[in-house]
């Protein structure tokens, strides 16, 4: 089933936000990890497949603009829920990948009703008990992606031979990782406190093999949230969904349409 | 002109095959490897350095600060500087520079330098820097914001020295809400402020802007000649007309009483494998955010091993021929830094005399003669030229002091 995206821009917080959309059904906002992301993946198509996606840039990264004044996820948190108010969508799914689970995360807790579901997949946003989540700022730009994969062929395989135009794309994610996660990096120490309240149903997914958030991260966060199951992918590593689209996409529609 | 002497203080007593065998001599090259007893001695006999040069007729002593790399002993400029205020009594203690962004109290800062002005009787010129991309790593500061907080630091600590307080400072990076410090700079409005640099076009025109001298940081002639150039147009969209007291030139100069004792020496400015701050990896160097956007293309290129340093990677003969390095009996070096000067008109000069593992007796010899035998001829060269330094020239320390702007548009901004 062939699957058509459409591309717009809407105005949030002053930031013109890049949005890509396709498929109907269940409303499914996808946050992208730290590295952005593709213009498209085997893996949000198959989400359209069967239902209504919404992959949004994040402010500074990709095709979004930079809000100079940007200082946190939690900032993102917001700005991604006044895109959903715009959009005028309603009972939405988050699934949120890496980076993109910790701004998924701040969500569900500002808004502990406020969502349908929440797939969370190899989340930073709270610290690991154990373990420490991988500084990319002394790895270079090329390194870092390639620690997130379990296997150096199926990152290959996904970027292929990485030209200059997506190393300053990753420079520029980078940038803004650094603006908005620097210190603690890329953890919140309060977030962990604020996810007891949330009723949200939370599917944690983890690959066996992430070498960038520590594996225990994701136990912290099913047992943090007061309704979470937690899965492992074999043989995978940090960019789950780029690595192992199919096992990624089967875990997080079924939860979807479970209920 | 001004001539100062400056060693990066070398840890040079740290084994060299363990920084190969890691790959990397900067940032995360291990301190299991640093000596403390050699530490010791190493601070000390620098100390003795300086006073010898003070004694020789050296101008100034100019200091830095760098952080977990064997290049660099000084983890903190203001600790030397404050050692120099109480036993030296006529050098120019010249900071180049206080890296600014590391610091999250600048009221901290602008005390500290207070006190060494007052201890030296006025002898302070505290520069400031943005400190290199590995220094945020290593103190764990945000490399994104480095040139808001250098800009917003600076901004607090030229308040501090030219109103009274209190005052409240509610700034993008820094917020204080009792600005007040008991202690205040003795030279007035307040101390002149240098600023080094290297590549960062931004940080040119933002020193010309202030009217401050900018120190080229041993860059080749004709780069050094666009970097007076850069800054001399800044000046002029300014309303003043850039002189050599605007202008500072560091070079790498080493000299002995034979050639041969010279240029072995002097290879000694190669030891950290040819570049100034050690093995490292490039992303240490320029984390991202740090440079200036326009050159983010080049820099991810050299980064992931596409494209040559920018910087470039000169060999020690290149560097001889290119008068980078200059090295050899006084007669000798005299007569390459004569040539020097009048190709680049500075009225600051920096002379990095010695480095690497240089044996403290040929460190010695090396100042004597250079401050007793070649400065002299030079500074009587320079004079012949018109090279006056800041004080000579009786320049204002910042354009808002200055009485000939042809336009008051930069100054009111």
């Amino acid at each position: 089933m062939s699957v058509t995206w459409k591309d717009s821009i809407t105005e949030i917080a002053g930031t013109k936000m890049h949005l890509s959309r396709a498929g109907s059904g269940k409303t499914v906002l996808v946050l992208h990890h730290d590295i952005g992301t593709l213009d498209r993946l085997p893996f949000y198509d198959s989400l359209a497949e069967q239902f209504d996606v919404l992959v949004p840039h994040h402010p500074g990264w990709g095709k979004s603009e930079r809000p100079a004044w940007l200082r946190h996820p939690r900032d993102m948190a917001a700005m991604h829920t006044w895109l959903l108010a715009d959009l005028g969508v309603e009972d939405v799914n988050l699934v949120g990948l890496g980076f993109g689970g910790w701004i998924a995360a701040e969500m569900i807790s500002q808004s502990p009703r406020g969502y349908r579901r929440a797939a969370l997949v190899g989340a930073m946003g709270i610290k690991p008990p154990e373990g420490d989540i991988f500084d990319q700022a002394i790895v270079s730009y090329l390194d870092y992606p390639q620690v997130g994969f379990h296997s150096r062929d199926e990152f290959h395989r996904v970027y292929g031979q990485v030209d200059t135009d997506q190393l300053e794309k990753w420079d520029i994610c980078r940038e803004m990782c650094f603006r908005t996660a620097w210190k603690p990096y890329m953890y919140s120490q309060t977030l962990p406190h604020l996810l007891g309240g949330v009723r949200t149903p939370a599917l944690i997914i983890w690959g066996d093999d992430d070498q960038i958030v520590p594996i225990s991260a994701g136990h912290a966060y099913t047992k943090a949230l007061r309704n979470a199951t937690m899965t492992t992918i074999a043989e995978c590593g940090h960019f789950a969904e780029m690595e192992r689209p199919a096992a990624v996409a089967k875990h997080v529609t079924d939860f979807i349409n479970a209920a | 002109m001004h001539m100062m002497y400056f060693t990066e203080q070398p840890m040079s007593a740290y084994d060299a095959e363990e920084g190969l065998k890691f790959g990397a001599t900067a940032l995360t090259f291990s301190n299991s490897h640093y000596d403390s007893v050699a530490g010791s001695r190493l601070y000390n006999e620098y100390l003795e350095d300086y006073l010898l040069a003070e004694e020789a007729g050296a101008d100034g002593i100019m200091l830095n600060e760098h952080h977990n790399a064997p290049f660099c002993m000084q983890a903190k400029t203001n600790i030397f500087a404050a050692i120099l205020a109480a036993m030296t009594n006529r050098v120019k203690i010249v900071i180049l520079g206080n890296p600014l962004p590391l610091c999250d109290n600048p009221i901290r800062m602008a005390e500290e330098l207070a006190m060494i002005d007052m201890i030296s009787k006025g002898r302070l010129v505290p520069g400031f820097v943005r400190g290199g991309g590995q220094e945020q790593l290593a103190s764990g500061v945000n490399p994104a914001f480095n040139r808001e907080r250098f800009i917003e630091a600076h901004e607090l600590i030229q308040k501090i020295w030219t109103q009274p307080g209190p005052f409240r400072f509610e700034g993008t990076h820094y917020q204080h809400r009792v600005v007040n410090p008991w202690a205040l700079p003795l030279q007035k409005p307040y101390p002149r402020v240098w600023v080094p640099g290297v590549l960062s076009k931004e940080t040119i025109i933002w020193t010309a802007q202030q009217r401050y001298p900018y120190i080229a940081l041993n860059t080749a002639i004709d780069h050094t000649k666009e970097i007076f150039k850069l800054y001399s147009q800044t000046a002029a969209e300014c309303g003043y007309v850039a002189g050599p007291e605007n202008f500072g030139y560091l070079i790498r100069v080493h000299v002995q009483d034979t050639e041969e004792k010279a240029l072995a020496n002097a290879r000694q400015f190669m030891w950290m494998q040819g570049e100034f701050t050690g093995l490292a990896h490039p992303v240490w160097a320029n984390p991202s955010g740090y440079f200036s956007p326009s050159g983010r293309r080049g820099f991810v290129e050299f980064a992931t091993g596409r494209a040559k340093n920018p910087r470039g990677a000169m060999t020690f003969e290149e560097q001889l021929e290119s008068t980078m390095i200059v090295a050899g009996t006084p007669k000798q070096v005299i007569e390459k830094l004569k040539y020097i000067v009048e190709n680049t008109r500075p009225g600051i000069m920096g002379i990095w005399a010695n480095d690497g593992s240089v044996s403290a007796v040929d460190r010695k010899r090396c100042i004597e003669l250079l401050f007793k035998e070649v400065v002299p001829e030079v500074k009587e060269f320079g004079a012949k030229l018109g090279l006056k330094d800041p004080w000579e020239a009786n320049a204002p320390v910042h354009l808002r002091y200055s009485t000939d702007l042809t336009t008051q548009k930069a100054a009111a901004e």
